[in-house]
């Protein structure tokens, strides 16, 4: 486990600085409300990701900000700036398209200097700056190519340069990984992360991709149906989920129906203490939470169980197990490489591992 | 993949078409501008006059510059109409996109003849516009240099090939992938920077198509000069047109028709080099 990374939630307390604020934000098209009344707040430095399916309403958010689209109600301030007022040509914010959308008669100098010529940047100026951006993509060679010419890793190195040349305060990026196979996917998240955390510019980044969210963000915002269903840094979402949704959405989860009653909670054969009210409940029990055990030793503040063996999917370091408990309830199972399993086995998790969840 | 049977009924009808209905009457007409005419009727006696004459009586020359300044004419206007035209249907036109691509449509599908007759009963000196003008007491009598001009002919044809002109740019502007243009404004550019730094230079190869066609289609007219254009707009196809019928001089009017052949082609060659450097992807 690594502490040299800063938490920039802690950052954030500290500092009350905001860069991006979305206040009330929801957006109609016709009768379908793509978003209902967002609220959220971007530290400056910060690496945000808005994760969730299509259709969550992820890339209108990302569209508002923008500026391609304007909000149906509430606002967006950036630097104490009303940033929804402005026509996109007027905001300190760029976009990386999803599919790049490099100008394919200009050749990769000219799409990277497009940006500094338009706002009439001085010559003298736009060559050093261009070729910079180019050095930091590692492009410099490519300079006289057009897109066309390029692979699809190549374009998205234009695209992240001709954004970053403009110094924006908010550099938004729409799925920017999500046309590239997946090898060339880890090595690009890598320079990603790297880059953003070299020139220190925000990212608002946009992806269905979970693993992708949690591997770059400093926080994650899920979207679900055009609302925030949980905003937190990774870490947080993935171990304390506060809605069944989010812990099936982020990571692999077993979802447990129970009932409680007076501070225990039951589920069919398993029983564990439980606070909160009485009553029916569900619970998120990660299956690397459980591991098998030995029969007979019991430890306080722990579960123990049997269950028969249905399915187990080896992946290498670890297998996944599919179990049956007594009263039919379907668990899966994160163990370390065990070879093959059959028959019954005990099973053992900490009570404080099944987390109260929302429905 | 394909046998031999196959493949050579599948390209017969095809192969005999271009042979039968282009080569053999190009070969034709290439064939008589070599020959000569005696008493009217075509003589097969291989010979360079023709080209002569066209190259020494300065009245064919004229009227072959007369040709290409009114096509020149024609195609400036329905650019100037057709692209603002396709640009605003493109880009701003929203829901009425359909409506009013249909309405632009609709005119091709009326007889180019219909239309010219119409231009006729407009611009005469019993016409609608003498009529409307006089009676808003603009002018007290017909004003007679509307029909049967040069401005005529060009009013007349900007009409009938704007549609023409419009369809390329159209489908260019249709094609422009719209992330493009958000990106240009993403980037810091209003309107008119993304017009002419983006969409403006990736419509080029839909302007240098719809302008072909309106110089090319211009340029061998005949009906407007007829129609609409009165002795003072006589075009070179009207030229062609009375050789090979009043005056009998099948030859000439061959070697007339050799010659625009050779102008468009070499237009054609040029403009879709022009169309090739433009071209992206």
């Amino acid at each position: 486990m690594s502490f040299a990374i800063a938490n920039p939630q802690s950052l954030d307390t500290a500092t009350p600085a905001v860069l991006l604020e979305v206040r009330d934000v929801a957006k109609r098209f016709g009768a379908r409300e793509v978003l209902k009344s967002i609220s959220l707040n971007i530290a400056p430095g910060e690496f945000l990701t808005l994760l969730g399916e299509s259709g969550s309403g992820k890339t209108t958010l990302l569209r508002l900000i923008a500026g391609f689209e304007q909000p149906t109600a509430g606002e967006i301030w950036m630097s104490g700036e009303r940033l929804d007022a402005l026509p996109p040509y007027k905001r300190r914010v760029n976009t990386v398209f999803q599919n790049y959308a490099l100008f394919p008669h200009l050749s990769v100098r000219d799409n990277v200097a497009y940006g500094l010529r338009v706002k009439s940047t001085p010559a003298s100026e736009i060559g050093g700056r261009v070729d910079h951006a180019l050095r930091m993509v590692k492009m410099e060679e490519f300079a006289d190519s057009r897109p066309s010419k390029l692979s699809g890793g190549q374009q998205q190195r234009v695209a992240l340069a001709r954004a970053l040349v403009n110094r924006p305060q908010l550099l938004l990026l729409d799925e920017p990984l999500s046309a590239l196979d997946a090898n060339l996917r880890k090595q690009m998240q890598g320079e990603l992360k790297t880059l953003q955390r070299e020139l220190g510019i925000t990212f608002l980044f946009v992806t269905h991709d979970q693993d992708e969210a949690m591997a770059l963000s400093d926080r994650i915002a899920l979207l679900r149906g055009g609302a925030l269903e949980q905003v937190a840094s990774g870490r947080e979402i993935y171990a304390h989920p506060t809605t069944a949704y989010t812990a099936q959405f982020i990571g692999q989860t077993n979802l447990l129906r129970a009932e409680v009653r007076d501070g225990v909670a039951v589920c069919g054969a398993l029983q564990w203490p439980a606070e909160g009210e009485s009553g029916a409940a569900v619970f998120s029990l990660r299956p690397e939470a459980i591991q098998l055990a030995s029969a007979g030793i019991s430890i306080p503040g722990t579960v123990h169980f049997r269950a028969a063996m249905q399915q187990q999917f080896y992946s290498g370091a670890s297998e996944l197990l599919e179990v049956t408990c007594a009263g039919g309830q379907l668990l899966r199972v994160r163990v370390p490489a065990q070879g093959p399993l059959f028959g019954e086995h005990d099973f053992v998790f900490a009570a404080a591992d099944a987390i109260r969840v929302q429905e | 993949m394909y046998s031999r049977a196959y493949k050579t009924i599948v390209s017969l009808p095809p192969l005999l078409w271009v042979g039968v209905f282009l080569l053999l009457p190009y070969a034709l007409m290439f064939a008589h501008s070599f020959w000569a005419v005696r008493d009217g009727t075509v003589v097969h006696q291989w010979n360079l006059n023709n080209y002569h004459t066209l190259f020494s009586k300065p009245v064919y020359l004229e009227v072959l510059l007369r040709t290409m300044r009114i096509a020149a004419s024609v195609t400036l206007c329905s650019l100037l109409l057709g692209y603002p035209l396709a640009y605003y249907l493109s880009f701003h036109s929203g829901a009425r996109k359909e409506l009013l691509y249909q309405l632009v449509i609709v005119p091709l599908w009326v007889s180019y003849l219909v239309r010219g007759y119409a231009w006729k009963t407009i611009l005469g000196s019993e016409g609608v516009l003498n009529g409307f003008l006089q009676y808003l007491h603009l002018t007290h009598e017909p004003v007679s240099f509307l029909l049967y001009s040069p401005f005529a002919v060009v009013l007349m044809l900007t009409h009938i090939y704007t549609p023409f002109v419009f369809l390329p740019i159209y489908a260019a502007l249709e094609h422009i992938p719209r992330p493009l243009v958000e990106a240009s404004q993403d980037l810091g550019a209003g309107s008119a920077q993304t017009f002419l730094r983006v969409i403006f230079p990736l419509s080029i190869p839909g302007l240098v198509a719809g302008a072909t066609f309106a110089f090319v289609l211009s340029l061998g007219d005949f009906l407007a000069p007829l129609l609409v254009g009165g002795a003072s707009s006589t075009m070179i196809s009207n030229v062609v047109q009375s050789l090979f019928g009043a005056a009998l001089d099948w030859p000439l009017g061959a070697a007339i028709s050799v010659c625009i052949v050779i102008v468009i082609i070499s237009l054609l060659f040029l403009t879709e080099r022009l169309e090739k450097r433009w071209s992206f992807k």
